[in-house]
């Protein structure tokens, strides 16, 4: 299978004044399509950074990043709105819902940026909230829902417009472990429907779900690991 | 995209009510402004116009003038008799009637009722000139005018004050110590600004020259009709060439006589009412300033308070040109409440200023001005606006994610 996600020898540097922060030093990785990588480091170490290159969110100083066989690194602000729109689905730690806006219309979002018609919208939105088991909870606001029930929505939000990846940045840090514990689970159950996660966290006992543990420190790969658990899918070409 | 942006800005406006709605206030205050001085201002000139134009679009008046300043001091006697104007009459292809109007005050008293009012001394065509009719009775007649009659018409603002009956054809009324013979009564005028259009006398020109004396009828004025509206200027030029060579005047001698036709009023008037809304206008423009300053300051509060909104909705996928659009059409939503508040607001205070004024015409509110001060918010909204919005599309989706 091709590689969904390629990074060679990629650095992100940040001027801070006089000083110049190397968050990346010289990055390069595969990720496969239906991988389940987390990625894991102490604060400082780069992992954000990463993230958000994955993510779209940032380019990197130097470096070659190719997704799905394009070159990401070279493009513009407005094409990297588009690739984030079709290509990356966030869960985000603080689930970054908006405010006075309901379930429905929260997963909607990306697919107003899409272009997408309002009826088709409206299905595609309510499939998804179904999905994840909201399907009775859609016109209720973020402040009507508990920390789980946001946080569905949030990944509702990411499934909705079919993207290659999904980056999930500590998506239990806000929780307790219990809700915690249903939401790996429902992390789990995408990984096994066949979609691509990137999972950053701090916790071994998260990191162990993953099929593939990179551990950064410094801003390099300091380890790339398979985990060999009962029942988890071997990473195919690893 | 358009309407799910309509929905948003309308929708964020409205969690913030307060806050919206005294942001708009500047535009409210100002608009309205404009609306309530234009709708009284142009109630007092529809009423005015209307008025000038019955006179008919036909009329011409001509009165002696002593030119101002030396050209003025040497020219002599300044005279205009009715004389001149029927040699107009009979000189003009286009001027068909004339009437000499002589104005003096006089003492009336019927019974134990006195009072002062104008006496216009006129001919019978005076009627058709002024397109204004006898209602009750009958107008002097030319034999009237001839054997200089004691005869008069009295206006209808005379007769209740005055205590006459509704019919008083045949009752005596001194003026001035002569006693006249009522023979008819003026249909209503009405009154504009407390200035009584329906509070004179009328008696035959022949009268009031036997009454006043010769002098009089050597300065009056002259109510020309000329045939077609479409004439009237060239009439003007015609009849001032006329009397001039009449009156003997030199070429490099001013004009002993003035010309004025309606649509040189209408002119004059139209320049005042003009005067005053352009002035409004410009108070106005800093009211719309100020209002649009504070949109701009609200919208900057509210790019900040909404980072991290915005920061979401990069990452999944907004554009720069989706965040300008969604900001920009807030701003404008937000200045056009406002003006739409100040359009009604104006209209009501307009309608009720009018109302509150004694004596004033009324208001009106002219399409041009609703057009106008919707056009003016929407754009007050887009121009400040678009600097909140441009910095709401620049931010950076990391940092904004990030914000707290």
């Amino acid at each position: 299978m091709e590689d969904l996600i390629q990074f060679n020898d990629v650095h992100k540097t940040y001027d801070m004044g006089q000083a110049q922060v190397k968050a990346l030093d010289g990055i390069s990785i595969e990720i496969m399509q239906g991988d389940y990588l987390a990625v894991m480091g102490p604060s400082g170490s780069g992992k954000s950074t990463l993230m958000n290159l994955i993510g779209c969110l940032d380019s990197p100083t130097s470096g070659s990043y190719r997704l799905k066989g394009l070159e990401i690194s070279t493009l513009g602000d407005d094409e990297l709105a588009r690739i984030r729109n079709r290509e990356i689905g966030f869960i985000f730690q603080t689930f970054n819902l908006l405010p006075r806006t309901d379930a429905l219309q929260n997963v909607e979002l990306p697919l107003i940026y899409s272009g997408v018609t309002r009826r088709e919208r409206h299905e595609r939105a309510k499939r998804a909230l179904e999905a994840v088991g909201l399907g009775d909870r859609m016109h209720h606001r973020p402040n009507e829902m508990s920390g789980g029930q946001r946080q569905r929505v949030a990944i509702a939000r990411a499934l909705v417009n079919n993207p290659s990846i999904l980056l999930a940045d500590e998506p239990t840090g806000n929780l307790d472990s219990r809700t915690g514990e249903e939401i790996m689970a429902l992390i789990d159950k995408l990984h096994a429907e066949g979609n691509t996660l990137i999972l950053v966290t701090h916790e071994d006992e998260l990191a162990r779900r993953a099929a593939r543990v990179i551990r950064l420190r410094d801003g390099q790969i300091v380890s790339d690991t398979l985990n060999r658990r009962e029942g988890a899918p071997l990473p195919t070409g690893a | 995209m358009f309407l799910e942006n309509l929905i948003l800005a309308l929708r964020s406006l409205w969690s913030n009510k307060m806050r919206s709605f005294l942001t708009t206030l500047g535009i409210v205050i100002g608009v309205g402004a404009v609306i309530a001085v234009v709708s009284i201002v142009q109630g007092f000139s529809q009423v005015i116009t209307s008025e000038i134009e019955s006179l008919g679009s036909n009329s011409v008046v001509i009165g002696p003038r002593r030119p101002p300043g030396k050209e003025g001091e040497k020219l002599g006697r300044v005279e205009l008799t009715y004389e001149d104007g029927l040699a107009l009459v009979s000189a003009s292809r286009y001027v068909e009637a004339v009437a000499p109007i002589i104005q003096q005050f006089g003492h009336m008293k019927v019974g134990e009722e006195s009072g002062d009012y104008p006496v216009i001394g006129t001919t019978p065509s005076f009627q058709d000139l002024r397109n204004y009719y006898v209602e009750i009775g009958r107008f002097f007649s030319p034999v009237d005018d001839r054997e200089r009659q004691k005869v008069c018409v009295i206006a209808n603002g005379v007769l209740k004050e005055l205590k006459l009956p509704r019919d008083p054809v045949g009752r005596t009324i001194t003026i001035g110590g002569d006693a006249y013979r009522i023979i008819g009564v003026m249909e209503p005028k009405g009154q504009l600004l407390g200035q009584d259009f329906d509070k004179f006398v009328l008696i035959p020109f022949g009268t009031a020259v036997g009454v006043y004396g010769e002098q009089v009828a050597k300065q009056v004025a002259l109510l020309v009709h000329v045939k077609s509206a479409a004439d009237v200027d060239r009439a003007t030029d015609e009849m001032e060439n006329f009397l001039r060579i009449r009156h003997r005047l030199r070429s490099d001698q001013p004009n002993d006589f003035e010309i004025t036709s309606q649509t040189q009023i209408l002119k004059s008037f139209s320049k005042v009412a003009n005067g005053v809304t352009y002035i409004v206008a410009g108070v106005v423009s800093i009211a719309l300033l100020v209002g649009g300053i504070g949109i701009m300051n609200i919208m900057l509060v509210s790019v900040t308070e909404r980072t991290r909104e915005i920061g979401v909705r990069k990452a999944v996928g907004a554009r720069r040109s989706h965040i300008m659009v969604q900001f920009v059409i807030e701003a404008v939503v937000l200045a056009l409440m406002g003006g739409i508040t100040g359009i009604l607001v104006g209209i009501l205070t307009g309608v009720l200023a009018a109302k509150l004024i004694p004596n004033w015409p009324g208001a009106f509110v002219p399409v041009w001005a609703v057009v106008l001060s919707f056009g003016f918010s929407s754009a007050v909204g887009l121009f400040f606006g678009i600097y909140p919005a441009a910095k709401a599309a620049r931010l950076d989706p990391i940092e904004s994610l990030r914000y707290e």
